[in-house]
């Protein structure tokens, strides 16, 4: 799938002004809040008419001001979940589930009921009125709504941005899982570091109403300048992982990376899964020999690649270990006394608690399908 | 209640006809009663206050201002009742379709004002999800806006039902006041208190029309409830 965006809309005194295509599995668009996003995604699925410019996925141009072109909403198959669920408060949550079918050609309906229903582990809340679930159960419910309409493009606008962070934790794995188990492409918009460090695959920076950046996650997740001052302390390094080994004794995991073996607290994932971690800077420390006599258990030799002016008396520090990069903030006197230079031999020195559920992921609550 | 039920065959006729112009008048106004709600409450138009101030308009005008318009309008020789006459077969004058009529817009304005009220309360962002579904918006407004006021529906319907059965001077100017023909249970009651000796049937269709009408009251309201325990709205 390709989405090719190139659009000016105004409203009011903002305009977003916005260009980028995207190919990716799921694709992020993030900004802080008035960034433009959710306008962004608005044209995308045809709630709103772009004053200007052109939106084709793959291949089908969806608008083209300059060829009269506006496919309307209900034609183009885009499916959207949006920020409050809006499920059909008179339909129960089957009801609300098959409503999509009706609306899709019979050739072109490839979401099965069960599938989806399993999916998401909403088994138990198919004879349910929507006003009986709680705000994660609606949620999901609306992901699934979304999906058995089959579309070609899925559209998640702040999908958590409702919940509180135990519902938050709930729902992730899910999307994990539609995102790797479902072929439909993914647009997720949000304003979280964790979100969008977790799930995508590609980013799209958006910064009032214009493209700041756009590129895959691990790539954009280093330029730490890009990210909104509120979630600049979640900002770090995206690393792509594999369980190796569960220490049961100590209730870690040892994950396999570029970088050499990394222990976090004990993740509820086979030896071989996929993990992806985010190591925040702000909790990397640096050494300029190997310590020893450290509690840290996570001690990573690389060469430094980067030095960058932080916020404040801070820098930031780009170092290779091995292929995988990794991000350290520390204090402008640090690096002063370190003598840290380009191309120097350190040591990045990570402690295993640094590690939580937002970092790591806990994967699927055992009782999901219950 | 022997003596309540003992009605004379014209009596008889007035209960049955009432019901009957009221029923008609109620189901013939819902069409255009939806139309005109819909396009008070969500059209963007020139001249809306205009339309608004005219579906009002019975309302305001004295009854007997309002049958007279019908009779200029809708009698043997007005336009409206010549064409329909014409080309429909569909006569008013001195007929209880013209009772019908009169009844029905006399009441229209409170049914536009129920059903335009509960269009407004309508979360237009749930409709918008049904157009992401791909239902085109025929289909939005059948199976989500419809449901979603079915309670302002009823609450209208009645309320012209009630009206109906309730209307009298409109329909007396329009249409006379004909034994079996358009003689209804206020025209029956005044015609009663008209003549010596009628106190006793004036009572009795008094009480018959209280009667129907907490009737049609009570079940509109049970009604109402049941749809709103359905949907469970937040």
């Amino acid at each position: 799938m390709t989405l090719s965006v190139d659009i000016r809309h105004r409203f009011g005194d903002f305009a977003v002004e916005a260009r980028f295509e995207s190919a990716g599995r799921l694709t992020a668009l993030f900004g802080p809040s008035g960034s433009g996003k959710s306008t962004l995604i608005n044209l995308i699925a045809g709630l709103l008419r772009p004053d200007k410019g052109r939106i084709a996925v793959d291949g089908r141009v969806l608008v083209d001001t300059e060829a009269r072109i506006f496919v309307r909403m209900h034609k183009r198959r885009i499916g959207m979940v949006f920020q409050d669920a809006r499920l059909f408060p008179h339909i129960s949550v089957a009801g609300n589930l098959r409503y999509g079918r009706w609306f899709t050609p019979s050739s072109e309906r490839y979401a099965k009921m069960d599938a989806v229903v399993d999916l998401l582990g909403i088994s138990h809340l198919l004879d349910r009125r929507p006003a009986k679930l709680s705000g994660g159960e609606k949620q999901r419910v609306a992901i699934g709504r979304a999906l058995l309409a089959s579309p070609k493009l899925l559209l998640m606008d702040e999908p958590l941005a409702s919940l509180d962070e135990a519902r938050k934790a709930e729902i992730l794995p899910y999307i994990e899982r539609l995102r790797d188990e479902t072929k439909i492409p993914v647009v997720y918009v949000s304003h979280s570091v964790a979100e969008v460090a977790r799930l995508a695959s590609d980013v799209v920076v958006l910064a009032q109403g214009k493209v700041a950046a756009a590129g895959p996650t691990e790539a954009i997740m280093q330029r730490l300048d890009l990210l909104p001052a509120e979630e600049r302390g979640e900002g770090g390094a995206v690393l792509d992982t594999k369980v190796l080994r569960h220490d049961e004794a100590f209730g870690m995991t040892v994950l396999g990376s570029p970088a050499g073996e990394i222990r976090v607290p004990k993740l509820a994932m086979a030896a071989g899964a996929p993990v992806r971690i985010r190591i925040r800077a702000r909790d990397v420390m640096i050494a300029t020999e190997r310590p020893a006599g450290l509690s840290a258990l996570n001690i990573l030799a690389g060469t430094i690649t980067a030095v960058r002016p932080g916020i404040g008396p801070t820098v930031e520090i780009a170092i290779d270990c091995n292929g995988a990069i990794v991000l350290a903030r520390i204090t402008e006197q640090s690096k002063h006394t370190l003598r840290l230079a380009l191309g120097q031999q350190v040591f990045a020195v990570i402690k295993t608690v640094s590690f939580d559920n937002a970092t790591t992921g806990a994967g699927l609550p055992a009782e999901a399908d219950g | 209640m022997n003596w309540l039920l003992d009605l004379t065959p014209d009596e008889w006729n007035a209960v049955r006809l009432s019901i009957k112009v009221a029923t008609v008048a109620m189901i013939a106004s819902l069409p255009p009663g939806i139309l005109l709600a819909l396009l008070l409450a969500r059209g963007r138009f020139w001249g809306k206050t205009l339309l608004n101030g005219l579906v009002h308009l019975p309302l305001i005008l004295p009854p007997v201002v309002t049958g007279y318009l019908l009779l200029l309008s809708f009698g043997r020789r007005g336009p409206a009742g010549v064409f329909l006459a014409e080309h429909f077969g569909i006569v008013f004058s001195f007929r209880w379709t013209g009772a019908a009529l009169a009844c029905g817009v006399m009441g229209f304005p409170l049914m536009v004002r129920a059903i335009r009220l509960s269009i407004e309360a309508v979360d237009r962002r749930i409709e918008a999800a049904a157009g992401t579904l791909g239902a085109n918006p025929l289909w939005v407004f059948v199976t989500i806006t419809l449901p979603l006021i079915l309670p302002g529906l009823i609450a209208g319907a009645i309320l012209s039902f009630a009206k109906a059965m309730g209307e009298f001077g409109a329909t007396i100017t329009f249409v006379s006041n004909i034994p079996n023909e358009t003689q209804t249970l206020p025209s029956a009651i005044y015609t009663f208190t008209q003549v010596p000796g009628g106190d006793e049937g004036a009572l009795r269709l008094t009480l018959i029309s209280i009667v129907i009408s907490m009737v049609a009251l009570v079940a509109s309201e049970v009604l109402a409830r049941r749809v709103g325990r359905r949907m469970d709205i937040e």
